[in-house]
């Protein structure tokens, strides 16, 4: 599938491997030296975001046919080839440079952040590690290949989040990150193989690679060979990656978990990159979900119960990142449900634009953090004048995320909602109320956190050094400009959606009802939300148990795995096999010892006795015959 | 073939240890360090001699190469044959990494220096033997040879189960289960071998003689009925094959953790090994018959071994079970009879020996700074062993198949490999690998994160580059084919082709018997 002819050199394989490239250094030379770790770290990525740079720069001058795909062979054998290497086009050139140019920055943000940390060295080798998995998924040329990264970037995200190992809550979180992920992975490996399994009828044929699919996906559907059974089978189960990934309900239960690790670490990975990695192989891996509308009705609704159940949560939470956190979960909720509707190239917009604003809040936040060591709102307030750049930041952030009108936010999230004006009422009506939530939650944490005076004074609470508000400005400014760049017409949209008025005035009043909400509640304190939490008293209940997921999955794991079916299996083991069948046959073998033992009396003239009455039996026999 | 001159490397691989053992017995034992020494350079030789022999294997020739053919007693057609094809010298080479590094880590034991070292060094040479001989006698010889030096090894140097603070499972009764079962497994096997050499009719038990004998003639379908059933389960035992496993995990956590590095690491594999080239490879017909039964058992290893894994609070257990349980992968890709299957079925062999071999050394090093390897009572070692956690980690994700490490390309290989024809099994294999990341993040937060326990004595890590050195080639040498897993795999697949192919000679001879078990399983 290499294109012949078009010389790109080594700048892609430059881009993939210089985090791996930094990563290793770092083991090897830079574990016991911070300032050379943290250089690397930011050096390797840096380079990585200027080549994927000139290699767009490149394609858009010299116009070159994308895609482009150059890769070397990583397993070979007769029946199954495996190859590693570079995929081009709108959608991984437009991953790579939000993943290197946001991650450049928050590499940045994270040596002044983590200044004070004794694992410095080992966190920026995790993270640039971290990066290489990413962009192994974002440039795979193959299904597996992509898994590869998919698995790597789940270590990273366990590493990272247990940073502070030494606290449970961590390592915990780490874990139980790790865990749902493997679970997830368990449906993501089985339909990736099912797919491959299925990809020809000749076993020398079958292929991983996404452009040979693409091509033959038609071809094998004509001839029958693979059911619209057996096709929605794998699609389901290779939404269940995207399920894990991205954190959609059911399995969304460890991203706000996840929040015990580093905050940039949250900003990176468990907001504007990783989750989204589940989002971009839908997107990936369109081609594959267009035949089968089964599967993309399951993805919508998915999407959509995520949103608008995850805004819920943020509503009545009061820790700064886990208000974050579940916005992020709403947010990759719209962008899923996107992909349900088929709208694969507003979901990436959203993505992007995802990415720049709630890195920027995350950093923000962590900001925030770091000047207060507090992460509860109620215990913050006042910062707007001690920490203007930060506040000024997550306010842009906010708005942007709300879709305040002209920001980035507004015009994906737009995009979003007018497919599914178009496409699914009920789903529309989910996205609405989203919207609505969104701008409610956010001015909420913006008002009591910043706006509000302190209950205590921050006097010691002052900005943050310029190494970390220099990533927020630029941040900052990529969250109100990105709705101008054409993303959409880059990503292949040609139509472009024309949002109705009825869905822009509906959007317009939601943001306006949630800020307005706020306001009123937190600032002019004219309604109490004591009123609102007393009317929806079963409904707070719920939602304080978070729906009762994390209920379920404990006592699942806690008492059905480990105290039923394990015990289970451990006694089997222990009185069955080992007891009984094992220590049984050496009872036996001695007890059959002791009762044959007792022939050996020593007394001679038994013996004599045994040995006259054989030779008689004996010789009787002979001459009777 | 290399030049003739060249197959002294392969007994140089062989005898270095033997010759080492026995110079030891003449080494004062007050003289602890040359012990040592001499233990060192020896396995230091043989796994020069296997990484020459990995180099320099002519694979455009592939078959056996570095012969060596020294005939002994003539009147029973039994010669001291060396030889190794792709599979035999992944092993060697496995066997090599683990034998070199368990001889490292056995710098922890200071009691009785010389006479363990002389133990330890006659396994090595078993292993060895049963890795490189081409002659079905030797094989069988070597295999005894490496399973009775365990009995002094864990009855002496062990350590006993403790739960709760009690003894569970003494040393004494881990040794004696352990001789007691792989001989009985060893004679089950005798009696199919002697059975195989006398219905030959060859009067030879080299194996090369056999292998052509057979490819031509194929012994008769009704023996190989019989013949395949002794061979698989008698060395199945060693295997360890469900439900004759539970002799393993017992002997892995009682031996001191160099001999359950080289325990789980190699000699393990002795059994699948065995079966791959005894077997199967001999008798197609019966493979053909019987694997399908293999099959399923190694379910069991995997999900219940993966299970009782999961219910297990002694470090070592946890990995004795967890060993039992990839096994059952080996098993099943040579059960699942296709080259993908059988090449990831070999891959894992070495894959799974480095990182169980990595994992027990860990753990040994744990034990012998805390006095307890009972997880209840371990936690945030981390902080004092930075660098055992980093490798704690590292052994765990190799485990539970994290790309990069080589587990996950074996892993990968045998599950396809599967899937056309056992489609359940491939599926309940990759359910294996949820249960072990269980398991083992487990482990690792038991042990290595949270809170540091403050009754435990102060542990100190392993901070001088020697003391370094067996976790670093064990870590270097899985990631190194995990990156890069072409040139082994392609290695491993040149020897077992010709397997496949003569399996499936066998059976377009013989529709029949292939119809039959199919639509009765």
């Amino acid at each position: 599938m290499v294109n012949p002819g078009l010389n790109v050199g080594l700048l892609p394989w430059l881009t993939l491997f210089s985090p791996l490239a930094a990563a290793a250094a770092i083991l090897v030379f830079g574990i016991h030296h911070r300032r050379l770790s943290s250089s690397l770290a930011v050096g390797g990525l840096a380079l990585s975001f200027v080549s994927a740079a000139c290699l767009l720069l490149h394609v858009l001058q010299h116009r070159l046919i994308l895609p482009i795909e150059t890769a070397v062979t990583w397993i070979s054998l007769p029946d199954l080839t495996v190859s590693f290497g570079v995929l081009l086009d709108p959608l991984s050139l437009l991953m790579t440079l939000v993943v290197t140019g946001v991650g450049s920055g928050i590499f940045l943000y994270s040596t002044s952040y983590m200044s004070d940390d004794p694992g410095y060295s080992r966190y920026f080798g995790v993270l640039s590690l971290f990066a290489f998995s990413m962009l192994t998924i974002v440039l795979a040329t193959n299904w597996l290949q992509l898994f590869l990264g998919w698995e790597l970037v789940g270590f990273s995200s366990y590493a990272l989040i247990g940073h502070w190992y030494a606290k449970p809550a961590a390592a915990d979180a780490g874990k139980k990150a790790f865990m749902v992920n493997r679970v997830a992975d368990f449906g993501f490996m089985l339909g990736i193989i099912a797919l491959w399994a299925w990809s020809s009828p000749l076993a020398s044929e079958r292929t991983f690679s996404f452009q040979v699919l693409q091509a033959r996906l038609p071809h094998l559907l004509e001839m029958g060979w693979l059911t619209p059974h057996v096709l929605i089978g794998i699609g389901l189960l290779i939404f269940c990656g995207a399920l894990g990934k991205s954190a959609q309900m059911p399995l969304h239960v460890w991203l706000p978990d996840a929040m015990e690790g580093p905050t940039p670490v949250s900003a990176l990975i468990h907001a504007a990159t990783m989750v989204a990695a589940g989002v971009y192989m839908l997107c990936r891996a369109f081609w594959l979900f267009e035949h089968i509308p089964m599967a993309l009705q399951v993805i919508a609704w998915v999407g959509g119960i995520t949103a608008c159940a995850a805004a819920m949560l943020a509503l009545i939470e009061n820790d700064l990142k886990r208000i974050l956190a579940y916005s992020t979960l709403s947010q990759l909720g719209y962008m899923v449900m996107a992909v349900g509707l088929g709208g694969e190239a507003a979901a990436m917009y959203h993505l992007t634009t995802h990415a720049f604003f709630k890195a920027l809040l995350f950093l923000a936040a962590g900001s925030v953090i770091h000047a207060t060591h507090r992460q509860n709102i109620w215990e913050l307030g006042g910062l707007h004048k001690a920490m203007p750049i930060t506040s000024w930041s997550f306010l842009i952030g906010g708005l942007a995320l709300a879709g305040f009108p002209g920001l980035s936010g507004f015009f994906s999230k737009e995009a979003i909602l007018s497919l599914a004006y178009e496409r699914n009422g009920v789903l529309y009506l989910l996205g609405a109320m989203t919207a609505a939530l969104t701008a409610f939650y956010i001015a909420r944490a913006w008002l009591v956190a910043f706006f509000r005076p302190a209950h205590d004074s921050h006097a010691h609470a002052h900005e943050s050094p310029s190494v970390m508000t220099g990533p927020l400005i630029v941040l900052a400014g990529l969250s109100i400009v990105a709705g101008y760049l054409g993303l959409p017409t880059f990503l292949g949209e040609h139509e472009a959606h024309h949002g109705s008025p009825v869905v822009v005035a509906v959007s317009l009043l939601a943001v306006g009802g949630g800020f307005g909400l706020a306001w009123l509640i937190y600032v002019q304190r004219a309604i109490s939300s004591a009123l609102f939490l007393e009317r929806f008293r079963g409904w707070v209940w719920v939602l304080e148990r978070k729906y009762g997921f994390d209920q379920l999955y404990n006592w699942y794991v806690d008492v059905v795995q480990q105290r039923v079916i394990a015990q289970a299996c451990q006694l089997v083991e222990r009185h069955l096999i080992i007891g009984f069948a094992v220590n049984g046959t050496a009872w036996l073998t001695q007890a059959a010892g002791r009762v044959i033992r007792r022939c050996q009396t020593g007394v001679i003239q038994q013996y004599a006795l045994v040995f006259v009455t054989g030779v008689v039996v004996l010789v009787y026999t002979a001459i009777r015959r | 073939m290399p030049p003739l001159s060249s197959s002294w490397i392969l007994a140089l691989v062989l005898l270095a240890p033997a010759a080492a053992a026995l110079l030891l017995c003449v080494v004062p034992a007050a003289q602890a360090v040359w012990v040592r020494r001499i233990a060192v350079l020896a396995t230091g030789a043989s796994l020069a001699g296997a990484l020459t022999i990995f180099f320099h294997y002519n694979r455009a020739l592939a078959g056996y190469q570095y012969e060596m053919l020294v005939p002994w007693i003539s009147s029973l057609g039994i010669s001291f044959h060396l030889g190794v094809d792709g599979i035999g010298t992944t092993l060697v080479l496995l066997h090599a990494l683990c034998a070199f590094c368990g001889v490292l880590i056995s710098y922890a034991i200071t009691d009785r220096v010389k006479e363990y070292y002389i133990f330890y060094l006659v396994l090595i040479t078993g292993v060895f033997g049963v890795f490189t001989s081409l002659d079905v006698f030797f094989i069988y010889f070597f295999y005894e040879m490496a399973v009775i030096p365990m009995y002094p090894l864990i009855g002496i140097w062990g350590s006993d189960v403790k739960e709760h603070g009690m003894v569970r499972f003494s040393k004494e009764y881990a040794a004696m289960k352990l001789t007691i079962y792989l001989t009985a497994g060893a004679v089950l096997a005798l009696v199919g071998l002697l059975w195989l050499y006398a219905s030959s009719g060859l009067q030879t038990s080299d194996l090369v003689a056999l292998e052509h004998h057979f490819s031509l003639t194929p012994l008769a379908p009704h023996l190989q009925r019989m013949i395949f059933p002794l061979l698989v389960i008698g060395f199945g035992v060693i295997a360890p094959m469900w439900p004759f496993h539970s002799w393993s995990p017992i002997g892995h956590a009682a031996a001191p953790s160099a001999v359950s590095m080289l325990h789980a690491g190699v000699l393990m594999k002795l059994g699948s090994y065995a079966i791959l080239r005894l077997a199967v490879s001999l008798m197609p017909d019966g493979a053909r018959l019987w694997l399908p039964w293999l099959a399923g058992l190694c379910v069991m290893n995997i999900i219940y071994g993966g299970l009782v894994a999961m219910a297990q609070k002694d470090l070592k257990l946890i990995i004795g079970y967890s060993s039992s349980s990839h096994m059952g992968y080996v098993l099943l890709g040579i059960a699942v009879l296709t080259p993908v299957g059988l090449n990831g079925a070999v891959l894992l062999m070495f894959a799974h020996g480095l990182m169980t071999a990595l994992a027990f050394a860990l753990v040994g090093h744990v034990y012998d700074q805390t006095h307890t390897r009972y997880l209840p009572e371990l936690g945030g070692l981390a902080k004092s062993l930075p660098f055992i956690a980093t490798c704690g980690v590292i052994a765990a994700m190799a485990s539970s198949g994290l790309p990069g490490f080589a587990n996950f390309v074996a892993e990968l290989l045998v599950i396809v490999g599967a899937w056309d024809q056992y489609r359940l099994q491939a599926v309940l294999a990759v359910l294996g690998v949820v249960i072990t990341s269980v398991y083992m993040l487990r482990l690792v937060r038991g042990t290595f994160f949270g809170q540091a326990n403050e009754s435990l004595p102060h542990a100190r890590d392993a901070t001088t580059p020697f003391a370094r050195l067996p976790y670093l080639i064990l870590t270097g040498a899985l990631l190194a084919v995990g990156c890069w897993p072409k040139p082994l795999i392609s290695l491993i697949d040149l020897s077992t082709r010709p397997i496949i192919a003569r399996i499936a000679r066998a059976q377009a001879a013989a529709p029949g018997v292939g119809s039959t078990w199919r639509e009765s399983y």
